[in-house]
């Protein structure tokens, strides 16, 4: 009769934690539709093979930088992990979170996020942080980015975060119940739409022109874990015209990189040596690079990290190649998908307003 | 004893005051009749109620009213 | 910290888990120091408050107390005659009312010139600007400490008890202080009686899995009516009350009922869970409401409705008020000059106005808190005037009393009576409130409920729903409750079934629940008195 007891109870705890756990992967965000930033961090628990060349760093990275090409041109194997604005400290967490399953052999950050203070959009801080591996980095990254209003413990539970979402459920939360479409490729989320370059606002005039000190003290933790790690360390900023990229903010880096002997690529003045046309290389007027301007970039760094690295053309690897010969056929087919679309349509319509 | 149940039944006639133990906890009489009720007390047997023995364990029923006025007269 | 709140929940649960680890003896000492954390999170400035109401009672309270038991012993040792022991008790007493009186223009003060000083810095204004004066007075901007009304309420019952020496006091300073500032109570209420907190706040608490479900499945039932239904329906309350030249006519009424459903919502429910916490940690606080909205007149509703602070101003303000000196003298005078029967009313007129006039102000220091309370007073006197017609009606028709219909015509008149007066506080002052009421009866008409109007105003098709569903199961629970305790009777059920019957309802707060981002998870109503 006891045991009758307590095997009921034991039951009825484990449907309750249940119902919660399926209640909660219903509201949470699929981002399987216009948005799929969200699914960008997650998906690179899925692979199986280890990476040489480490990308880390905002949007700046993630839709300027291709891998395949990185593999297929110059047998580098590489991942992107970047997000929407990605704040340094919380890439400095994503290179721990990173060397816990596998160590590159060199580190590329973009530096545009220096110039951010703290978070400003809750979307961002739940799209970098929500897709992470559970580890006390997870818990400190979160603690130390979120914004005022966010709690750890929406973190913890997706549920008290998404639990309003219940009212906008849709059929798409039921079919991504368990399982997402893959989105990237390594990090890199592909578009081969085309809007040319649009005006941007003049420069402001900046009261400071110092980096905040959380960004400082995070590049710096991650020269110091690269360095104890043994990983070389190379910084980039990516050749967008828009948000301005102030002289000051290039003389700090300049100088930070020259003190600790580091590799920096400013890529704004080399913009015509990339061959970039922000009239066909670019899909939303300039801020971000569709994938034929990536892949400009991408073959302009490759060569670049080919001079001063000492990573090996891995294409001779014959489980790399398998590998890496069905991310180009997805990448290719993407590509070719997309293409044929904006020549029916003229536009994408999973990114465009319906 | 005649003169409080006088006054008791004309303040509220539909109580049974031999036995009721709960007027003011059940709302038999209100805050509002309880002051009527002191003001008529003063009157009848010139006794002045003071505020602190105005409470519900006083005036729950005749009998405790009746004590009340009794305690206050030999004072 | 609100209630409602993660860092409630969080500072809850750890004082529970250490509460019943620690030896019982230092059980008071934990819940001391909680409530002081509780009450520093809302800024350490005010605690300097907190620290004199709770001295200066404590040591004017010893100071009674001593006073107290020096008369009876006097009393005892000399064979005094009765007059003399009346005369000698007369005298003492009036030495104790001038001790009693420095507490109460002590502590009243305090609360006076922190909440009241605008309100009369603003009047003046008026005046100088009526009688063409360019002095214009400039409004201060002070700290008002958590709880202030309910703290100081709360001490000044205890020492006007101590004075009518029907306790006494508190020696140890601590137990004292805690009983002042027990955090659950705080914030909006119950105010306790010190002869019924006393031994339950110092008295060691073992670990009682019963009182500890109850206690938590009463919070949870405060969280749904405070998350799923109060805080859903105040978007509709605010969107229709902060636009009254958009929403006039029909909106008016549906304003006033959404007011009326979730200031009791909001309010019973952190009662609830205000009351579920106390009795997590084994301590019974007293009920602050019996189902009002089922009241059958106005006075009733005053007896079920925020009960112990209307106790508290009936036994301290209202009967004291109906036989102190002036008015026994108006009485008298009254009763030779204007007839019997105007001059026994005076009392109860003179009381009922003055504790309504507090009562008023005790809600919000500005004018149409003041007439909301005026209001409810008259109402009460009036209805009381009406007692003989309504005598005699019944005598005319014996076969009402006790009907059901009759009894929710009573009932259904009683909540318009009292939503029309609340409008008062809705609409913040009386002007608007007439107008509003005004163009609720010109303006009427049927299409704002059908044409969709309902949606716009802040919830939309499946909020109305929740909301239904919610106000709906409140009023099975309040018909269940009419029988004595649900949890009570949910506890005699079969192990699963009550289980399951927890588990829908943590769900649907959790799920259905307003709160986090994109909702601003809305003040308790009663928090700032």
């Amino acid at each position: 009769m006891k045991g009758k007891k307590l095997a009921a109870r034991i039951l009825f705890i484990a449907a309750f934690a249940s119902i919660l756990w399926l209640l909660q992967l219903l509201v949470q965000p699929k981002y399987m539709g216009k948005v799929v930033e969200g699914n960008l961090i997650p998906e690179y628990y899925q692979e199986t093979t280890g990476h040489e060349l480490l990308i880390l760093g905002d949007c700046e990275v993630y839709e300027n930088i291709s891998p395949v090409i990185l593999w297929e041109e110059f047998g580098i194997s590489s991942y992107i992990r970047g997000s929407a604005q990605q704040l340094i400290p919380q890439s400095y967490y994503m290179l721990k979170d990173t060397l816990r399953r596998e160590k590159p052999k060199v580190v590329l950050l973009s530096v545009s996020a220096m110039q951010e203070s703290g978070q400003t959009n809750e979307a961002y801080n739940r799209m970098t942080m929500e897709g992470l591996a559970w580890s006390m980095d997870k818990l400190k990254v979160i603690q130390e980015t979120k914004m005022e209003d966010e709690y750890l413990i929406e973190y913890l539970f997706p549920l008290l975060r998404y639990h309003s979402r219940w009212k906008e459920l849709t059929q798409e939360d039921i079919k991504y119940l368990f399982h997402r479409e893959k989105v990237s490729h390594n990090g890199y989320y592909m578009r081969a739409d085309v809007r040319p370059l649009a005006d941007f606002p003049e420069p402001r005039r900046k009261a400071d022109y110092r980096f905040p000190q959380a960004a400082q003290e995070y590049l710096e933790k991650i020269r110091l874990l690269c360095e104890t790690e043994g990983i070389q360390l190379i910084l980039m900023k990516a050749p967008s015209l828009y948000p301005v990229w102030y002289d000051q903010w290039e003389e700090q880096i300049q100088a930070f990189a020259g003190e600790n002997n580091l590799t920096y690529w400013n890529c704004i003045p080399a913009i015509d040596q990339i061959g970039l046309d922000f009239q066909t290389d670019t899909y939303d007027g300039g801020l971000h690079m569709n994938v034929y301007g990536a892949e400009k970039l991408t073959r302009y760094l490759g060569k670049k990290i080919r001079e001063v690295s000492t990573l090996n053309d891995l294409r001779q690897d014959k489980v790399l190649s398998a590998v890496w010969k069905e991310k180009a056929e997805f990448y290719d087919q993407m590509k070719a998908a997309q293409e044929a679309e904006i020549r029916e349509y003229g536009f994408l319509r999973q990114f465009s307003n319906p | 004893m005649e003169e409080l149940l006088d006054i008791l039944k004309e303040i509220n006639p539909d109580v049974d005051y031999a036995t009721c133990t709960t007027l003011v906890e059940d709302g038999f009489i209100t805050s509002m009749q309880i002051v009527m009720l002191v003001g008529e007390i003063n009157q009848e047997f010139g006794v002045a109620i003071p505020a602190n023995k105005i409470l519900p364990e006083y005036f729950n029923s005749a009998k405790t009213i009746y004590a009340l006025i009794q305690e206050l007269e030999e004072e | 910290m609100l209630l409602v709140s993660y860092e409630f929940l969080l500072f809850f649960i750890l004082l529970v888990m250490l509460y019943y680890v620690i030896p019982g003896r230092a059980q008071w000492v934990l819940l001391l120091a909680a409530s002081y954390f509780f009450f520093l999170s809302g800024g350490w400035k005010p605690v300097i408050f907190i620290l004199i109401t709770t001295l200066s009672t404590w040591i004017l309270g010893l100071k009674l107390g001593k006073r107290n038991q020096a008369v009876t012993a006097y009393i005892k040792e000399n064979q005094l005659s009765r007059q003399e022991k009346k005369e000698y008790r007369i005298r003492q007493k009036k030495i104790s009312w001038r001790w009693l009186l420095m507490g109460l223009w002590l502590n009243f003060g305090i609360l006076g010139v922190l909440k009241y000083t605008n309100f009369i810095l603003g009047n003046m204004n008026g005046i100088f600007y009526r009688i063409s004066t360019p002095m214009q007075l400039k409004r201060v901007d002070w700290i008002l400490p958590l709880g202030i009304s309910y703290y100081t309420f709360q001490s000044m019952g205890y020492l006007i008890d101590i004075y009518r020496n029907k306790y006494k006091p508190e020696k140890h300073l601590g137990h004292f202080a805690l009983f002042i500032s027990f955090f659950p109570q705080l914030i909006q209420g119950p105010i306790t009686r010190f002869d019924e907190m006393k031994e339950q706040l110092t008295a060691v608490h073992f670990l009682n899995k019963r009182q500890i479900a109850f206690g938590l499945q009463r919070m949870l039932w405060g969280y749904f009516k405070k998350l799923i239904v109060a805080d859903r329906l105040v978007h509709a309350v605010t969107a229709i009350g902060q636009n009254p030249e958009q929403y006039r006519g029909s909106f008016v009424l549906v304003g006033m009922i959404c007011y009326t459903l979730q200031i009791y919502a909001d309010f019973s429910g952190g009662i609830d869970i205000v009351i579920g916490a106390a009795q997590v940690l084994g301590i019974k606080l007293p009920e602050n409401f019996e189902r009002p909205y089922f009241s059958k007149t106005v006075g009733e509703y005053w007896r079920r409705w925020h009960m112990s602070l209307m106790t508290w101003l009936r036994e301290y303000i209202f009967y004291p008020a109906s036989v102190c000196g002036p008015v026994t003298r108006m009485t008298r005078w009254g009763k030779e000059h204007l007839g019997e029967a105007l001059g026994r009313r005076i009392p109860v007129y003179v009381a009922t106005l003055i504790v309504w006039f507090v009562t008023g102000i005790w809600h919000g220091a500005s004018w149409n808190f003041v007439f909301w309370g005026l209001l409810n007073g008259i109402v009460l006197l009036l209805s009381s005037e009406m007692a003989p017609w309504q005598k005699r009606f019944h005598e005319k028709h014996p076969g009402l009393k006790g009907k059901t219909w009759f009894s929710l015509v009573q009932i259904g008149r009683t909540l318009l009576v009292l939503s029309v007066i609340q409008t008062l506080e809705y609409y913040g002052s009386v002007s608007r409130m007439l107008t509003m009421q005004f163009s609720m009866l010109t303006e009427f008409s049927l299409k704002p409920w059908t044409d969709g109007s309902l949606f716009t105003i802040g919830l939309d098709g499946w909020d109305w729903l929740v909301v239904f569903q919610g106000l709906f199961l409140m009023l099975i629970v309040s018909l269940w409750q009419r029988k004595g305790s649900v949890r009570e009777r949910i506890a005699q059920k079969p192990e699963m079934f009550r289980w399951t019957l927890w588990a829908v309802l943590f769900l649907l707060v959790i799920t259905l629940g307003t709160y986090g981002h994109g909702f601003e998870a809305s003040q308790f109503i009663y928090n700032q008195f």
